[in-house]
């Protein structure tokens, strides 16, 4: 009798545990295919081109001799579903290609340009989340009001602005005209290549050199992009915060801790807020994988030597080597995040076991 | 039948529709009437009625030639006879933004109708036929979906060549997968239900059950969606515009003019801020009307 009850309860156990690695398996399984596309994709947008890149390399009047044979040495010779085989197989090794221009790695390139990019969006990230949140939060307590509607507005203008338009105008105005923020790239000439080059990151660089005027010169040149691109991203945050609150908000145990005397705000920040926490950290961090395309546009804006800049540049020279390693990478953060925010929901949510 | 206007309001609310089309009607009637009590919503609407406007009568409109030079009249700041003053070719800003809305208003356009039947037909084969079919079409539309469209549009560009119709191309193929995904969740919830059997049951083939019977009626929600999309459709043309993928020179595109006003930005701040307004402008309008658009079809949400 024990024993049957013991097995009965047993066995479901086991079961769904059984189901739990079939799914983790299924989901991995998923997840390698969409990268396979992501490089099939990627590979195909770099055959595209129009443009010969040998002639891109030897210039358009080489003789045929040397043609041919930077033509072999690109493997451009090969049948395709060879090339695909390289271009897979490489990847496999981390070896995303060299720049058609210099011959560099790209990856190397991209090391060195991406902490620029990393700091821009982690302080914008800070900004965006750290204003958003309260702002949505706000407007769905104070739905149908005046603040609901004004939130609403602030939202909608940051969804139709052209971010590269409004950054330019700051720059005028806070730079050029009143001169309370720094102008172009990451921080005055002067100031440059004072602090060692520890983690990259310019900020913390100088606070671990104990350079406190290098530091407000850093800071005063990351104030403008990293709220020009904030304001995109209040935008967002703010409107999903609100309709995730408004959700909490109209449920039963809400009444019930009202009723039972919890004060407002302990009822919105204990009760609700806790339970929206998940979901918005996961568009948190799809909103700071957004900031690598905010940074294309900004960084050409206010000449912010990162990520964006490098691929921008490597657009107009039509380098489709960087192109490509480009948007391999930036599809990789996303399905990461993707996978990241799945995690987080199944880890924290106990309805979903 | 006389239909005056208390004849037509009468038929568009009767409790008792005599025909689908009539009820179809007093459908859009009331969709309409949830719309038209949101002000910031018509707001929209009449910006962007005053853009098409604009766009079909520009030649008659405008006080200049878009493309016309005038070297003595470079960098003019705005005044009686340039409203918005001149570019660093002495061509009216005005005139080239009014010509500018034909362009926006195209890309716009082209856009939706390229992306729309492609979106809905990917959509309602992964949801009806189901299976590996829905397994592979869903997974290639999750792949573009994983991309910021600025981002895919960009490689594309730049591997298509920088011109305005590789734009249009690049922005369309970043835009049909969030249609195809509804159009399948729509198609999944009517390939049960019982007209489609009974269509079934009377010989119809898969393809025109599909084509016939489940496309059509995805239809509306994929029009709403179209327009929620088309504030970010004029951004990432304009995105392209700025970083010289778009539009070349010298057409008078809104992204590319506020690219070419980024060299003259602080001595001569109106060649670049005026275009870049109008992009502001006519997102917003869109935005507004698809804000509303989705409360009118939603109700629940009030």
């Amino acid at each position: 009798m024990v024993n049957q009850v013991e097995a009965a309860v047993r066995t479901p156990t086991r079961r769904s545990g059984l189901r739990k690695y079939r799914r983790f398996g299924g989901s991995l399984i998923s997840v390698v295919t969409t990268l396979f596309l992501l490089v099939l994709l990627t590979f195909v947008i770099g055959r595209l081109m129009p443009v010969d890149p040998v002639i891109a390399v030897v210039g358009p009047d080489a003789d045929r001799a040397t043609y041919l044979k930077v033509r072999e040495e690109l493997g451009l010779d090969l049948p395709v579903l060879q090339q695909f085989w390289i271009f897979f197989k490489n990847l496999l090794h981390g070896d995303f290609g060299s720049t058609l221009l210099t011959g560099r790695p790209v990856m190397e390139d991209i090391a060195r340009v991406l902490p620029a990019t990393v700091e821009l969006a982690t302080v914008t990230i800070i900004l965006g989340a750290g204003i958003g949140i309260p702002l949505g939060v706000y407007a769905a307590v104070n739905r149908g009001r005046f603040a609901d509607h004004a939130v609403r507005l602030i939202a909608l203008l940051g969804h139709s602005t052209p971010i590269f338009w409004i950054g330019m105008v700051g720059l005028m105005l806070f730079y050029a005209k009143l001169g309370w923020v720094g102008g172009s790239g990451r921080i005055d000439l002067f100031y440059e290549d004072i602090v060692p080059n520890v983690t990259g990151f310019l900020l913390i660089d100088s606070l671990l050199a104990g350079d406190m005027d290098v530091f407000w010169s850093a800071v005063s040149h990351i104030l403008l992009p990293a709220s020009v691109l904030a304001y995109a991203s209040i935008a967002y945050i703010s409107r999903i915060t609100r309709s995730f609150m408004l959700e909490q908000l109209s449920q039963e145990y809400v009444t019930t801790a009202r009723a039972k005397g919890v004060p407002r705000r302990g009822v919105i920040w204990r009760h609700a807020f806790k339970n929206i926490r998940v979901q918005l950290v996961t568009v948190v961090a799809l909103s700071y994988g957004g900031m690598l395309e905010g940074a294309v546009l900004i960084e050409t804006v206010f000449g912010w030597p990162g990520f964006g800049q490098y691929l921008t540049n490597a657009l107009v020279i039509g380098d489709m080597n960087v192109v490509v390693a480009c948007t391999l990478i930036i599809g990789c953060v996303f399905i990461a995040l993707n996978v990241i925010s799945d995690l987080l929901y199944k880890i924290f949510d106990p309805r979903i076991q | 039948m006389s239909i005056d206007s208390k004849g037509l309001t009468a038929w568009l609310t009767t409790e008792e529709p005599s025909s689908a089309s009539h009820a179809a009607f007093q459908n859009v009637w009331l969709v309409w009437r949830r719309f038209a009590s949101n002000p910031l919503g018509i707001a929209g609407l009449m910006i962007i009625l005053l853009l098409v406007f604009v766009a079909i009568f520009v030649p008659w409109l405008a006080p200049y030639s878009p493309f016309e030079q005038n070297l003595r009249e470079t960098l003019v700041a705005p005044n009686s006879q340039h409203l918005l003053g001149t570019d660093e070719l002495g061509r009216d800003i005005l005139s080239r933004i009014l010509w500018g809305s034909r362009i926006t208003l195209s890309i716009v356009a082209i856009v939706s109708v390229i992306v729309a039947p492609i979106g809905l037909i990917v959509g309602c084969v992964a949801g009806y036929y189901g299976g590996w079919l829905d397994t592979v079409l869903m997974r290639i539309t999750e792949l573009f979906l994983s991309f910021p469209s600025l981002i895919l549009a960009l490689a594309f560009v730049a591997a298509l060549g920088p011109s305005l119709n590789n734009a249009i191309i690049a922005i369309a193929l970043t835009q049909w997968p969030p249609i195809a995904r509804l159009a399948r969740a729509e198609s999944l919830s009517l390939r049960n239900r019982d007209h489609i059997s009974a269509v079934r049951l009377m010989g119809a083939s898969n393809l025109r059950i599909v084509l016939g019977h489940i496309a059509p009626l995805c239809v509306p929600s994929v029009i709403v969606r179209i327009t929620l999309n088309m504030a970010g459709i004029i951004l990432t043309a304009a995105g392209l515009g700025f970083l010289g993928l778009g539009a070349q020179p010298p057409s008078p595109e809104w992204g590319a003019m506020v690219s070419t006003g980024r060299r003259f930005m602080l001595d001569s701040w109106w060649v670049g801020t005026m275009p870049g307004l109008s992009i502001l402008t006519v997102s917003l309008a869109f935005n507004l009307v698809g804000d509303a658009l989705r409360d009118a079809l939603d109700p629940r949400q009030e």
